[in-house]
């Protein structure tokens, strides 16, 4: 920070405190105050209780658990892969070409993910493309939705990458996969973990698309949380969010420390 | 992959033992460069022998980086042939080139010990595994970081990471070594200790031919065997250092590699058989070492600064006045700027008279006529 008065810090870090907390860190609080409230009825609970924490934990929450990792997992490594390669086959292409089909994968993120949802439901309800009712299809909705995001990032690792490292490596003798795997990837890795990070986080909480193309033994948490408090379990709700909360956090500092041991950082 | 993926001599085939055979020459032949209607490199032709240190100097823009990466196969000539050594490499892909390259920001793979770095090329062309550790062995040693092998490229300083450079380069036993600007990223101090231990490199591995791409008269000078100096995309010299400095072919050659006073003469009588002819500068009659020039030519004669004396002496027989104009005492040198009718000239002394004359005063500078080279007056090339 560039400001080197006492005070004028102070009113910086004041300032930043508020925003933080007021934006973010009191929704939080909230919920995990309503996920601990026996009753709420004036301005704070009347009681606490983890009562609401047994109930989802002995119902549907380590299936909504599970639907999400498996979901967020699956979607990721496939946005990861196919981000990756597109990047990659992108960057020897023109400039214009370049442009345009960067953008065309951006349009999924611009589009309301109910709509995205309901075209997919609309697309792949007619036989030979039949995936209505299937897990196929939610991974297909989170892939569509977050694989920007992965080429978004990779794109960036890329252009950020000298070229130099490219060139020495194949002056060395090294062919193209070759360079590829021992240099390229290795390089960009920072960026890869960080896109995979990301679309993981993104498709832990989608919901959108979701709700539209579900089947019925494949219910996400955010799925399961939107209807818990449909239903009035506002509660219920709430705990369920902060299992989600705390599944996500643990998942993006265990990928943080991946990345730290493999960069040596 | 076997060394037979090489359609020359492979850097596979060379002994493992102490035969650093004789490196192969790089033959530039017409090779245009040109990004889409903008020509880079006019058509060149150049020969670097085997072994040869060749030096590519000149102003920024001028297509060195161009001709190196044209050579290492990152730029297609838009006409022309590039071979090395018996194998016309015009078409083949960088990785099939042979070839070892070291770049400005040494690129030194950052997830990779030293040692890996080194073997990088060995192990992507397949090598086994006891002659990639013998070769990382005498990389290392060549360059001195044998102590370093280790560490990862983030822990060494500028200097040494252009060594582990140099040594991955070597490690392929390349046949041609190209260098493009490889010191200008270290300071003046280490840039000089590293020129002089790629001399000693190269005096231990003399088949090595070079490609040294550098804006640095100096590394030029104390390293090459022949430079080339570019200008807009062309040669506009090229010759063995000395003679290029001792009698540079146009006025660009000498004002790029060294400074250079440069007097206009007319020439007074034409170069006799021993290859001296005499020119009129104002009232002074001079004799200045020529090649072809006829009495009534316009002509440039070109002195270097630090052989422009103060004193007479038996060989300094030419003879110019000037006005003293600045003395800028430097330590080791002195260096003097005069007026001589109209034409600023330089001196460089190691060794003054002790009553230095005042500024504004009359002073005569004396040299010697094989100190001098007459130059074509109108060449802006
Ligand atoms: N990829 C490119 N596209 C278009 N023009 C280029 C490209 N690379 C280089 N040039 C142009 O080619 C000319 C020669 O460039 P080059 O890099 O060979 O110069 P250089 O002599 O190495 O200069 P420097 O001393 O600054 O490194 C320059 O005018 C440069 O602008
Ligand atoms: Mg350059």
């Amino acid at each position: 920070m560039l400001v080197w008065s006492r005070s004028g810090r102070l009113v910086l870090w004041v300032l930043f405190a508020l925003i933080f907390g007021v934006l973010f860190l009191a929704p939080l609080a909230v919920i995990l105050l309503s996920s601990l409230a026996d009753q709420w009825n004036g301005v704070l609970p009347n009681g606490l209780t983890t009562e609401h924490y047994t109930d989802v934990i002995s119902g549907a929450a380590g299936r909504a658990v599970k639907a999400s990792l498996v979901t967020g997992f699956l979607a990721s490594a496939l946005a990861l892969v196919s981000g990756t390669w597109a990047a990659l086959s992108l960057r020897l292409q023109g400039h214009a070409l370049r442009r345009l089909l960067g953008l065309l994968f951006f349009i999924p993120s611009a589009v309301p993910s109910v709509s995205v949802g309901l075209g997919l439901l609309v697309a792949f309800s007619h036989p030979p493309l039949l995936l209505n009712g299937t897990i196929a299809i939610v991974m297909i909705a989170h892939f569509v939705l977050i694989s920007a995001f992965t080429f978004g990032n990779v794109s960036a690792g890329l252009a950020r990458l000298s070229p130099d490292f490219e060139q020495v490596a194949s002056s060395l003798g090294a062919r193209p996969a070759y360079r590829l795997w021992h240099v390229t990837l290795p390089l960009l890795a920072p960026y890869l973990v960080a896109a995979f990070g990301l679309s993981f986080a993104l498709s832990m909480g989608e919901l959108g698309a979701t709700v539209m193309v579900y089947p019925p033994g494949w219910v996400t948490l955010p799925v399961s949380i939107f209807s818990l408090t449909d239903r009035g379990d506002i509660f219920a709700g709430a705990a369920l969010t902060m299992i989600l909360v705390v599944a996500t956090l643990v998942l993006l500092l265990g990928l943080e420390r991946i990345t730290k041991r493999a960069t040596g950082s | 992959m076997s060394a037979a993926a090489f359609t020359g001599t492979s850097v596979m085939d060379i002994d493992a033992a102490k035969v650093r055979g004789a490196g192969s020459n790089v033959h530039f032949d017409k090779v245009s460069v040109a990004y889409g209607a903008h020509v880079v490199l006019h058509p060149l032709t150049l020969d670097i022998a085997p072994g040869e240190i060749l030096a590519m100097i000149g102003p920024s823009g001028s297509g060195k980086t161009t001709a190196l990466r044209a050579v290492a196969g990152f730029v297609r000539p838009a006409s022309g042939r590039i071979r090395i050594g018996a194998t016309d490499v015009t078409d083949l892909p960088p990785y099939e080139r042979g070839l070892g390259m070291v770049v400005q920001n040494y690129a030194l793979f950052p997830h990779m010990r030293v040692e890996d770095n080194v073997a990088f090329g060995l192990r992507a062309q397949g090598a086994d595994k006891a002659l990639i550790g013998e070769r990382i062995k005498d990389a290392l040693g060549t360059v001195g970081m044998s102590a370093y092998a280790r560490r990862y490229p983030r822990e060494l300083s500028g200097g040494q990471q252009q060594r582990v450079a140099i040594a991955r380069a070597l490690a392929v036993r390349p046949r041609v070594l190209l260098l493009d600007e490889p010191l200008s990223a270290l300071d003046a101090q280490i840039r000089r200790n590293m020129v002089e231990e790629i001399a000693r490199l190269h005096r231990s591995l003399p088949g090595l031919t070079i490609l040294y791409v550098t804006h640095d008269q100096t590394e030029a000078l104390t390293l090459a065997d022949k430079i080339a100096i570019m200008r807009d995309g062309r040669v506009c010299s090229h010759g063995p250092t000395t003679e290029l400095y001792r009698r540079p072919p146009n006025r660009f050659t000498a004002e790029f590699l060294g400074r250079a006073n440069l007097l206009p003469v007319t020439v007074a009588e034409a170069v006799g058989p021993k290859g001296f002819a005499t020119a009129r500068h104002g009232d002074a009659l001079l004799t200045g070492a020529g090649r072809n020039e006829k009495a009534g030519d316009k002509s440039l004669l070109c002195i270097r600064p630090q052989h422009l004396s103060l004193t007479a002496d038996s060989d300094h027989t030419n003879r110019i006045v000037g006005t003293l104009q600045e003395v800028h005492w430097q330590g080791e040198l002195t260096h003097l700027v005069l007026d001589v009718d109209g034409t600023p000239v330089r001196v460089s002394a190691t060794r003054l008279p002790i009553a230095l004359p005042e500024p504004g005063a009359k002073v005569p500078l004396f040299f010697a006529p094989a100190d001098t080279s007459l130059l074509p007056e109108d060449a802006g090339v």
